[in-house]
C-alpha cells in the first residue's frame, strides 16, 4: 500500500544483522499510526532464507531483488536496486540502520530519488499524521526534529539500539514479492578484494556493555586492565580521544563526536573527564558509571553512579568482585 | 590528475550556538568557526595524493562569506585552486541540496578524478553528503576510508581500505571516485608562515547558483525536502548517585547494582 512503512534488511555473509529486527519493531509502531503495514525489502544474491527470518519478526510481505551481482555489499548496485523498488512502490516511509551499509544505501538511494533524508535518528513517531524524525545535532548539544513533507518515501536511518527488539515468532510466515532488477557487472564501479576481520571481537556500536578509558588511564598497560574488566562483563572496550591521541589504544575504540556514537545498557567511564565531545558519543547510554579521582569532573553530572577514586584501585576491585559474584 | 577536496566551516563545538528557530538553521554570525575536523584529514589526504602521484588540488566550500576562511587555510597549505560556492539561494540547504550544489561544482571543474570529503560534519553530522555526491555523478562511492593503498590514474583505478563494522574491507574502484575519510588516515600538517602570508593576499573566487547552472528550485530552504521543525536541548541526564565510602564497599555496591540490571550475561 502506498502508505506502508518499509524496512531495509541488512545482511552480511548470509546473516541478517539482528538490529534490522529492531527496525521492524518501530516500523510496525509507525505503520499502526498510519493505519498501514510494515514491509521488509531485501537485496541480495539469494534472499529466501533471509525473508523467512523477517517473517518471524512480524512482517507479512517482503519485497526482494536477487542476482549474482548482489553477492557482497556494493553501494552502487544495492542503491540502484533499492531506489528502483522505492520509486516503483513509493511507500510512505523507508527505514535503514545507521550503519556503514545502511547509511551508504540510504544516502545513495535518496540521491537517486533526488531528495534529502534524516540520518542517525534516535526517535521516530507519527504525530498528527506526520512522520517526525528526531536526531542529535551539534555534538549532541541539541536535539532536532526533522520532517519531510515533499518526498515519498521519507527516508530515515536509525541509530542502532534506539528502539526495543520485537518478539520472535517462528510460526509466522508471509509472502515474498520478487522484483527483477538487472545491472551488469561491467557497469559497477567497485570490486571487493578482501575483508580483514578486526581483532576486536565485539562491535562497539552494538555492544550492551562498554568499559571505556581516558587520559586518566595513564598508560597503554592500563587499557589491558580495562580490557580485562570488559572481558569479565562480556563487553567492548571504548576510549576517549585523549587516550587515542596518546597512542594507548586504537582509533576504532574512540567514542565521541569524532569517534563512534554508542548507546549501551552499561557504560563504565574510567579516567574520563566528560568533555562535551565525549558525552556526544555516549550520553544516551542507559546506565553510566563514572570512575574519576576528581570529584568535580563533569562526567559525574551525567553518571548514574559515580565513584570518586583512583581507577588503578577501583578497577581491579571491580574485576575481582564481578569474577566472584558471577563465578567467572 | 585532478583532485577535489570538499571542506566545510562549522561552529566550534564549545561555542554557544544560536538557532534561527523558524528556519531551523544555525545562526552562523558571531560565533567561532573552525574547519570541520574530518575535513582536515580530507585535505591532508589530497595533499598526500598530489605528493605521491602528481596532480592539481581544487578545494571547494559551500557557505556564507565567512566560510572563505577555510579556503584561505587550504591555500596556505598550497592547494592549487579554491572556489567558494556562495549564494543567498543556498541558505538552508538539506543534504540533497548541498550535495547537488557540490556535484554541480564538480561538473564545472571538469575531468575530476578523485573527490575527498570528511566522514561527516560536526554540526549537521549527517555523514551522507559524500555518498550523495557520488550517487549523483555516478562516481565510485567509497565511504569510511582509512587508507588509500594505491592510485593508478592511467588505468583509472584506485584501491582503498574501508573501516567498517567488524573489520577492514579492501576495495578496488574505478575512477572517478568520491572518498570520505575517517580520522586516523593521516596526520594533518599545519601551514607554514610563508603559506599563510601568501594566502592572506589571495582572492577567493566565488561561484553563485547561476555560475554553477543549478536549478534554484532544488536548493536552499525552499528547495529542500527535509526541514528542521523543532530544536530542543536534551534534558540533562541528571547526576545520579555518588557512592561514598571505602573502595571495598563502593565496589561491592556498584557490582550488585549492575548485576541486578540483568544485562551482564
Ligand atoms: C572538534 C573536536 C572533536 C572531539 N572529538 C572527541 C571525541 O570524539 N571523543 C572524545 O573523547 N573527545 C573528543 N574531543 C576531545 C575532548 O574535548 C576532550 O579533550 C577529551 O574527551 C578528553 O579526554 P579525557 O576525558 O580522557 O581526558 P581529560 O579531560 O584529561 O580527563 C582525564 C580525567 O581522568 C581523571 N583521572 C586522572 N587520573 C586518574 C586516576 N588515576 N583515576 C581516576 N581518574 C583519573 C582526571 O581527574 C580527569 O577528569 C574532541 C575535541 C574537539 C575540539
Ligand atoms: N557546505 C559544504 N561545503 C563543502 N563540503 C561540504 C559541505 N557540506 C558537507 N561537505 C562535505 O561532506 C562531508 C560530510 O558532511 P555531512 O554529510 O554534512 O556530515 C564533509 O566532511 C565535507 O567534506
Amino acid at each position: 500500500m502506498a502508505n506502508d512503512v518499509w524496512v531495509y534488511i541488512e545482511h552480511k555473509d548470509g546473516d541478517i544483522s539482528p538490529m534490522s529486527y529492531e527496525l521492524l519493531g518501530i516500523g510496525k509502531t509507525l505503520a499502526d499510526g498510519l493505519g498501514s503495514s510494515v514491509c521488509a525489502f531485501i537485496i541480495g544474491e539469494k534472499v529466501d532464507d533471509l525473508a523467512k527470518e523477517a517473517f518471524y519478526y512480524g512482517v507479512s510481505k517482503v519485497y526482494a531483488i536477487e542476482g549474482d551481482v548482489f553477492k557482497g555489499f556494493r553501494p552502487d548496485a544495492y542503491a540502484k536496486a533499492a531506489s528502483s523498488l522505492l520509486s516503483k512502490y513509493t511507500p510512505e516511509i523507508a527505514l535503514f540502520r545507521a550503519t556503514s551499509q545502511g547509511t551508504d544505501v540510504a544516502a545513495a538511494s535518496a540521491a537517486q530519488l533526488q531528495f534529502g533524508l534524516c540520518t542517525d535518528s534516535i526517535g521516530l513517531a507519527i504525530d498528527g499524521g506526520k512522520f517526525k524524525m528526531t536526531r542529535a545535532a551539534f555534538g549532541g548539544n541539541y536535539t532536532v526534529t526533522v520532517v519531510n513533507e515533499k518526498a515519498k518515501p521519507q527516508i530515515a536511518t536509525v541509530r542502532p539500539k534506539s528502539f526495543p527488539m520485537p518478539a520472535k515468532d517462528t510460526s509466522k510466515s508471509g509472502e515474498v514479492v520478487k522484483e527483477t532488477f538487472s545491472i551488469a557487472e561491467a557497469d559497477l564501479n567497485t570490486k571487493i578484494l578482501d575483508f580483514m576481520k578486526s581483532e576486536v571481537a565485539i562491535n562497539l556500536v552494538e555492544a550492551d556493555i562498554i568499559v571505556s578509558g581516558g587520559r586518566g588511564v595513564g598508560k597503554p598497560e592500563g587499557f589491558k586492565m580495562l580490557q580485562d574488566l570488559a572481558k569479565v562483563l562480556g563487553g567492548a572496550l571504548g576510549a576517549s580521544r585523549a587516550a587515542v591521541d596518546s597512542g594507548w589504544v586504537a582509533y576504532e575504540h574512540q567514542v565521541g563526536q569524532t569517534g563512534k556514537t554508542v548507546k549501551p545498557k552499561i557504560y563504565i567511564a574510567c579516567g574520563i573527564s566528560g568533555a562535551i565531545q565525549h558525552l556526544a558519543g555516549m550520553r544516551t547510554s542507559d546506565c553510566i558509571v563514572a570512575i574519576n579521582k576528581d570529584p568535580d569532573a563533569p562526567i559525574f553530572k551525567n553518571a548514574s553512579y559515580g565513584i570518586v577514586g583512583d581507577l588503578n584501585q577501583v578497577v581491579p576491585k571491580l574485576i575481582e568482585k564481578f569474577k566472584s559474584k558471577l563465578g567467572r | 590528475m585532478k583532485i577535489v577536496v570538499c571542506i566545510k566551516q562549522v561552529p566550534d563545538t564549545e561555542a554557544e550556538v544560536k538557532w534561527d528557530i523558524p528556519n531551523g538553521t544555525l545562526k552562523r554570525e558571531g560565533i567561532d568557526s573552525i574547519i570541520n575536523p574530518f575535513d582536515e584529514f580530507a585535505l591532508e589526504e589530497a595533499l598526500l595524493t598530489r605528493e605521491n602521484y602528481d596532480g592539481d588540488i581544487v578545494a571547494i566550500s559551500m557557505g556564507p562569506d565567512k566560510a572563505a576562511d577555510v579556503l584561505r587555510n587550504a591555500l596556505a597549505l598550497t592547494v592549487n585552486e579554491v572556489h567558494q560556492l556562495t549564494d543567498p539561494a543556498f541558505a538552508g540547504s538539506d543534504t540533497y541540496a548541498t550535495s547537488y550544489v557540490l556535484a554541480s561544482a564538480m561538473k564545472k571543474i571538469g575531468d575530476v578524478d578523485i573527490v575527498f570529503c570528511g566522514k561527516q560534519s560536526t554540526d549537521g553530522s549527517t555523514g551522507v553528503v559524500a555518498a550523495e555526491i557520488a550517487s549523483q555523478l555516478g562516481f565510485s562511492q567509497l565511504t569510511y576510508v582509512s587508507k588509500v593503498r594505491s592510485v593508478d590514474a592511467a588505468n583509472k583505478k584506485i584501491i582503498v581500505e574501508r573501516a567498517i563494522e567488524g573489520g577492514i574491507e579492501v576495495v578496488e574502484a574505478k575512477l572517478p571516485a568520491v572518498i570520505s575519510v575517517i580520522k586516523g588516515i593521516n596526520e594533518p600538517r599545519l601551514p607554514n608562515l610563508m603559506g599563510i602570508r601568501k594566502a592572506s593576499k589571495m582572492e577567493i573566487p566565488k561561484w553563485s547558483a547561476d555560475d554553477l547552472g543549478v536549478d534554484k528550485g532544488k536548493v536552499g530552504a525552499a528547495g529542500s525536502a527535509t526541514k528542521v521543525v523543532e530544536i530542543t536541548v536534551p534534558p540533562p541526564r541528571g547526576a545520579g548517585e555518588i557512592l561514598k565510602g571505602e573502595i571495598e564497599e563502593v565496589a561491592a555496591s556498584v557490582v550488585d547494582k549492575l548485576i541486578d540490571m540483568k544485562v551482564i550475561k
